[in-house]
Order: C-alpha cells, then sequence, then structure tokens
C-alpha cells in the first residue's frame, strides 16, 4: 500500500512539472511566435519604448528559453526575483509572475477565490450526489414506471438546461419574488448565515446540472448490476430487498460513480465558470473569465495550474478510494 | 378408431383407484377443466394402452423417493388440490411462463415431482430445458427484484415440508429460503459479490436466519469453512472471492448454502464451471454432506456422469416438461426416451473408435415460445417414424408408467422402444 501510494505521488509529481512545462509552452512560445509582445501587455500600448524595454528586461523576456523556463521553474518552487529599472521585486514562492492588469501578484489572486470555488463545488456535491444517487436507484428499480419516466426527462433537462438558464431563472423566483434567498455573495468570513443563503441558489443549480447526469449513470450502473448473479445469491440468503439493493447493489454502484465524482470536482477547481458569473461569486471561474477577456496570461496560467493540480489530486484521491471500495483493485 | 374406443373403455377401470368423488366431478363437469381436459384424456388413454394402472394422486405419498407424479393430472380434482402431501418436497403441475414481446415463453411447462429427506433427484436437460427456471422457482427467486421487467406466471405446488410455497406470503418464502432451501450456483465467481469477503457474506448468510453476534456467526462460518475443506479457514475467512480458487470457490460457496442446515439444498450445475479434476471433489463433498446434513438434494445438470455419482432419482427434462423419470438406475440401464438414449450417446466414450465414442443428438433444442405441438422432441426424434398405435404427431405424449417407479414421455409402444434399446442402442453405448 504505502509503496503504491509512493508511486502514486511520484507520478503526480512527474505529471504536474510535465503540465507546468505545457503550460510554460503555451503562455510564453506561443505569444512568441504570434508577435504578441507579453511587455507590450503588461505595460500597455501606449506607453512609450523605453518602459517597455525596462519590462522587457525584468520580466527577463530577452533570455534565452531555457533560462526563462529555469526562472520560471525557480519562481513556482522557491520564488524570484524581478531586477530591473533600478528597482528589484521579490516575488516568494509560488511564483506566477504578476498580473498583467492589476500588477498584482497571482498567487495570493488564486488563494483568495479557491476556496469560494471549492465550497461551491463540494456543496453542490453533496446535494447533486444525494439528488443523483436517489432518484437513480428510484428509477432503477421503477424502470419503466411514470416516475421513471418522468425522472429521466428530468435529467435531461438537466443535462440540456445551461446554468445561466437555470440559474437566472431561480434568481428571479427564489431571490427576487419571493425573497426565500440571498441574491448575492457575501463572503464566509464576513457573515456565515448570510453565506450560506448566497450560496444556495448556486449550489441547487450546479447540482441541477451534475444531479441529472448523475441520476443517468446511477441509474444505468444499478440497472447492470441488479442483473448479477450475486444479487441472486444475495436474494437466495434470504436476504431482505433492501440489503440486497442498499448494500449488495449499491457497494458496486459507487465505482463508476466515485470515477466521475473525481474528474468532475478536480474539473469544477478551475472555476465553475458559468455558475460563478451567473451568481457573481468571486471565484476562480470569475477570475479567469475576466483573464481571458484582457489577455491577462499570468493569471490564465495560475489558474490553469490551479485546475490541473486539483484534477490530478482528485484522481489520486479517487484511485485510493478504489482500492478501499473494491478490493480487486487493491494494490501492494 | 377401434384402438381409440378401445383405450376409452379402459378409463373407468382405472379411475376407481382415484377415488369416486373424482371420478363423478369428472363425468359431470367435463367442460370445467377445459385447459386441461386433452391432456388428462390423453394421459388416461395412454395410461389404458399399457394397462398400468397407477395415477400420481394415490401413487405419489406412498412412493417415497421414487414419488413419481405425471404431469398435468392433478389440477383437475378440486378436492385434491391444495391438499399437502405425505412427501417432503412435492412439486405440482409446475408452469413458469415468460411473457415476452416475441410471445409467451413456456420455459417450464407442467413439471410434478416429489423428494424425500436425505434423498437425491438429479434433473438433467440440455440448456433452455428448464432445469435452471424450476430450481429458481422452487427458491421463490422468479417474483422478487423483477424490477420494471414482465412477472413470469408461476403455476402448480410447490409443497415443502407440508407448505405451499407458491402461494405463500413473500416475507414467508423469503424467510425459508437460505434457511430451508438454500441454492449452490454454477458460476461461483460470479455468485460471490466481489467486494464482501467469503467469511462475511457466510455471517451474513448465517445472521439473516440467526440471532447471534459477530463472533458466534464467525466461529460457525470458519466451522463450516473447514468443514467444506478449505486449509486454515480462520485465515481464509478474510479472503475475497477472487483469491480464491475455482474449486475453493465453489467450497465456500457450498459452506455458505449449507451454515443455515437447509433442509433442502438446490444444487445448479455445481460443478460446470470447474476443472474435471475439481468436480469430484465437488461431487462427494455434496454427497458427504449430504449424508452428515440428512438433507434433500436437487442436482441440476446437463452432465449424466454427475448424477449417476450422486441421485437416487432422475428426471430428465425437454422443452420445459419431464419426459423421464425414474430411479437412477432405471433412467440409466433401461431408459425409455428416445432423448434420454441421445444423452447416454452423448457421453463420450474413449474404448471406441473415434467415430463412434461420441453420439450426438442431432438438431438443436426447441424454441420455448413455439415448442412443437406433439412430442417436443419429434424433429429430432431418430425414431419418429416408428408406429406408434395410431396416434398422431399432432398429439402430445403423456408422462405414462412403464415400469414401477419409472415413467417416460413417448408414443413409442413398449415392444418397440424395448427392442430398440436392446438392438440398436446399446451395442453403440
Amino acid at each position: 500500500m504505502l509503496t503504491y501510494l509512493i508511486r502514486r505521488l511520484f507520478a503526480v509529481a512527474v505529471m504536474l512539472v510535465v503540465i507546468i512545462l505545457a503550460v510554460f509552452c503555451i503562455f510564453f512560445l506561443i505569444p512568441k511566435w504570434t508577435g504578441t509582445d507579453p511587455a507590450t501587455m503588461f505595460v500597455g500600448k501606449q506607453a512609450d519604448k523605453e518602459s517597455i524595454e525596462g519590462i522587457r528586461q525584468k520580466l527577463q523576456l530577452d533570455d534565452p528559453v531555457l533560462v526563462q523556463l529555469f526562472e520560471f521553474f525557480k519562481g513556482i518552487f522557491f520564488g524570484r526575483d524581478y531586477v530591473g529599472g533600478g528597482d528589484t521585486t521579490h516575488c516568494s514562492a509560488p511564483c506566477f509572475g504578476y498580473s498583467f492588469r492589476s500588477e498584482q501578484e497571482i498567487w495570493p489572486v488564486l488563494t483568495d477565490r479557491l476556496p469560494v470555488t471549492l465550497s461551491l463545488a463540494l456543496g453542490a456535491a453533496i446535494i447533486w450526489l444525494l439528488i443523483g444517487l436517489s432518484v437513480g436507484v428510484l428509477s432503477a428499480l421503477k424502470r419503466g414506471s411514470l416516475w421513471d419516466r418522468l425522472a429521466m426527462t428530468g435529467a435531461l433537462a438537466g443535462v440540456s438546461l445551461p446554468v445561466y438558464f437555470t440559474g437566472l431563472l431561480s434568481l428571479a423566483v427564489f431571490a427576487y419574488q419571493f425573497d426565500l434567498v440571498a441574491n448575492s455573495f457575501t463572503p464566509f468570513g464576513e457573515n456565515v448565515s448570510k453565506w450560506f443563503s448566497g450560496m444556495i441558489l448556486p449550489w441547487i443549480t450546479l447540482a441541477f446540472l451534475f444531479g441529472a447526469m448523475y441520476a443517468r449513470l446511477t441509474r444505468a450502473t444499478m440497472l447492470e448490476v441488479m442483473g448479477e448473479d450475486y444479487i441472486r445469491t444475495a436474494r437466495a440468503k434470504g436476504l431482505k430487498e433492501p440489503v440486497v439493493i442498499g448494500k449488495h447493489a449499491m457497494r458496486s454502484t459507487m465505482t463508476p460513480i466515485l470515477t466521475l465524482l473525481g474528474i468532475d470536482i478536480g474539473a469544477l477547481m478551475g472555476g465553475a465558470i458559468l455558475t460563478e458569473t451567473t451568481f457573481s461569486i468571486p471565484g476562480l471561474g470569475q477570475a479567469v473569465l475576466k483573464a481571458i477577456n484582457e489577455r491577462d496570461l499570468p493569471l490564465i496560467l495560475g489558474v490553469t495550474l490551479i485546475t490541473a493540480t486539483a484534477v490530478v489530486i482528485a484522481n489520486l484521491i479517487v484511485d485510493l478510494l478504489y482500492g478501499v471500495i473494491d478490493p480487486r483493485v487493491r494494490l501492494g | 378408431m377401434t384402438d381409440h374406443e378401445h383405450k376409452d373403455d379402459a378409463v373407468p377401470a382405472k379411475k376407481v383407484k382415484a377415488g369416486k368423488g373424482t371420478d363423478a366431478a369428472k363425468a359431470e363437469s367435463p367442460e370445467a377443466e377445459s385447459p386441461t381436459a386433452e391432456s388428462k384424456a390423453e394421459s388416461t388413454k395412454a395410461t389404458g394402452t399399457t394397462g398400468a394402472s397407477v395415477t400420481p394422486e394415490d401413487a405419489a405419498p406412498a412412493r417415497g423417493a421414487g414419488g413419481l407424479a405425471s404431469s398435468g393430472t392433478a389440477a383437475g380434482e378440486p378436492e385434491l388440490e391444495k391438499q399437502p402431501p405425505k412427501a417432503f418436497l412435492e412439486v405440482r403441475d409446475l408452469r413458469v411462463h415468460f411473457p415476452t414481446q416475441d410471445g409467451l415463453v413456456k420455459s417450464v411447462d407442467g413439471l410434478s415431482f416429489s423428494l424425500e429427506k436425505g434423498k437425491t433427484l438429479g434433473i438433467v436437460g440440455e440448456s433452455g430445458s428448464g432445469k435452471s427456471v424450476t430450481s429458481l422457482g422452487l427458491m421463490g427467486l422468479h417474483t422478487v427484484g423483477q424490477y420494471g421487467r414482465q412477472r413470469p406466471h408461476l403455476s402448480g405446488e410447490i409443497w415443502l415440508n407440508g407448505q405451499e410455497l407458491l402461494t405463500a406470503d413473500p416475507d414467508e418464502m423469503r424467510k425459508l429460503r437460505g434457511r430451508e432451501i438454500s441454492m449452490i450456483f454454477q458460476d461461483p465467481l460470479s455468485a460471490l459479490h466481489p467486494f464482501f469477503t467469503v467469511g462475511d457474506q457466510i455471517v451474513e448468510a448465517y445472521r439473516v436466519h440467526h440471532k447471534v453476534d459477530k463472533k458466534a456467526a464467525r466461529r460457525r462460518a470458519i466451522e463450516l469453512l473447514d468443514r467444506v475443506g478449505i486449509p486454515e479457514p480462520a485465515k481464509r475467512f478474510s479472503s475475497y472471492p477472487h483469491e480464491f480458487s475455482g474449486g475453493m470457490r465453489q467450497r465456500a460457496m457450498i459452506a455458505m448454502s449449507l451454515v443455515n442446515n437447509p433442509e433442502l439444498l438446490i444444487a445448479d450445475e455445481p460443478t460446470t464451471a470447474l476443472d474435471v479434476t475439481v468436480q469430484a471433489q465437488i461431487l462427494d463433498l455434496i454427497r458427504d454432506l449430504q449424508q452428515e446434513f440428512g438433507s434433500a438434494v436437487i442436482i441440476i445438470t446437463h452432465d449424466l456422469g454427475v448424477v449417476a455419482e450422486l441421485s437416487d432419482d432422475i428426471l430428465v427434462m425437454y422443452g420445459g416438461r419431464c419426459v423421464e423419470y425414474g430411479t437412477a438406475e432405471k433412467v440409466f440401464y433401461e431408459p425409455q426416451h428416445p432423448y434420454t438414449w441421445g444423452l447416454l450417446g452423448s457421453m463420450p466414450r474413449i474404448d471406441r473408435d473415434r467415430a463412434d465414442r461420441l453420439i450426438p443428438v442431432k438438431g438443436s433444442p426447441p424454441s420455448l415460445i413455439n415448442i412443437p405441438q406433439g412430442c417436443a422432441f419429434n424433429p429430432r426424434c431418430p425414431y419418429a417414424d416408428v408406429p406408434a398405435g395410431g396416434v398422431t404427431r399432432t398429439e402430445r405424449p403423456e408422462l405414462r408408467e412403464t415400469q414401477p417407479g419409472h415413467l417416460s414421455a413417448c408414443h413409442m409402444e413398449p415392444e418397440d422402444r424395448q427392442r430398440i434399446w436392446t438392438e440398436e442402442i446399446v451395442p453403440k453405448l
């Protein structure tokens, strides 16, 4: 188990290095080839030659690619110093550089916004698991019934309706018309109950989308599992049907759902852009949307790395949980 | 035609044994039993021909292990219906029909047999003959967990220890499952849950029916694992099914099915998924355990070698019906039905020339939606052309006693059958 864990952690480290390399290529080489000068983007087009030159020096844009790469890595793991124009700016590790627009350090922006996105994703995940699993199981057990058809129609709607539609609709109805919940985001640190009230609609909106997918997956998996021989054995033992379903069938149904959950939560760390924008939640998604609009390369780069890391780590956790659920994949 | 009249004459004489009341009831309201009337007429007619005067109603309880009942006859006597039999297990006219989009699949269509405690019945037949459907019917597993699927239609009677199972309360039936009746399945790898340890699965089977703590259940499970020949049972208790070999898995499965001392054990092709070397061990184990526990055992297989080793009685199924039923000795040494001959011929003989080692039954099993109108085996029967006293091909041969304790469903005259068996079949076997 321990050797497996070490091996996996090593693989994660290699993976992250590869991701950083790829990100570096995309954000440093492509601007070079397309002729967009990061220095111009940093200072603005109206700036004079000297300040552009100063920035070029400071960002070491004229150095060989390998030197730039080395500095980039060094910045992430140990921090780096930007020297130029007569002063030195220290950017402590992990250093992703400075925003082209706000000229703020990227890392604090990320750490500010990550918890918001995390709370959005995890809260929604709890709701969509509860809804998706129960609807899926019920649909499987009542296959072909009116309930099944209604639930699956609802699931189809959930999958196909965009978040900005369901989100805005729920905002209009529950926040503005009936005033049941808050219509805007309040930071957790400011007021917990207001934060909760403001998060309910985003959670439900996001959960509606994902819950629909989970309901469909649960239903399909459950139907498959119910046809397994060991379910017949469980009944042949004289077990009550709730035990047969809740214990024997659910255990097997959980495996594919867990896999999907790991990928989904990891991917949501990159920001639920639509949900965050719809509900004005200051998470990573909103930040990255703004960054894309403003061609703020360092910020995009930071969010990309965070997302990739989250997916890799979520997958590692899922794989470890897999071993707990399914003894056949338990590795030594 | 004269032949036909002669047979009809024989009916009253025979029916006296079955009791006057039933006879009168029959005479007064023949249309009341219209679904079975035709088959009954055939049945009685046939019995008249052979001269044997056995009706299942009086014969079955008296015969013990070899309690032989013919199909389709119990349904017409209302006053005899739902009467608990003396036999430990008695199945009367069991029918399991599956409604499908293509039509009604008659997987089991009028099966009757009985079994005493401590005895073994072998049910033999090829794939799709209704063997497994019968066993699931005995377990009551056709009616649970059919979520959203069309439930099969079950009719007939299954009596176990004086209790009728088909009409039993579902929860009552559930309590019997695993405790009174338990089952060993064909492929232990897929029949055991891959995510739970073998020990836990046995403990679970025990604790459903016994109010004991986990420790006691664990002791019981280890005791059973030890009994079925699993080395280091305390250690293997915590193993998962995939960590066991095929034979060990089936041993564990057997341990699980015996943990509650069931009175009836159904083994559905228990050795099919196993290596040949392991098969014999498992069969030995089942026989030993039966002697030890005194259960009644139904062993379902397509392998005549397996039933030869274990069974007291043999029931040969074809197309959802019983075609031959008798003691193992009778069925093996004096088989009456061409299909049974075919099964015997399908056992390879290494001491013959290569071309003669195997005599397969030609053709394929009948579709259970469109079962041939007359004898279901007719299209594949090499002796279908043997004249059979005026019966037409669309007439279905009913199960009738050819010798005491031996029933078969074939139109052929006994003399012809005897001749073909001794002159044509035996030399080839």
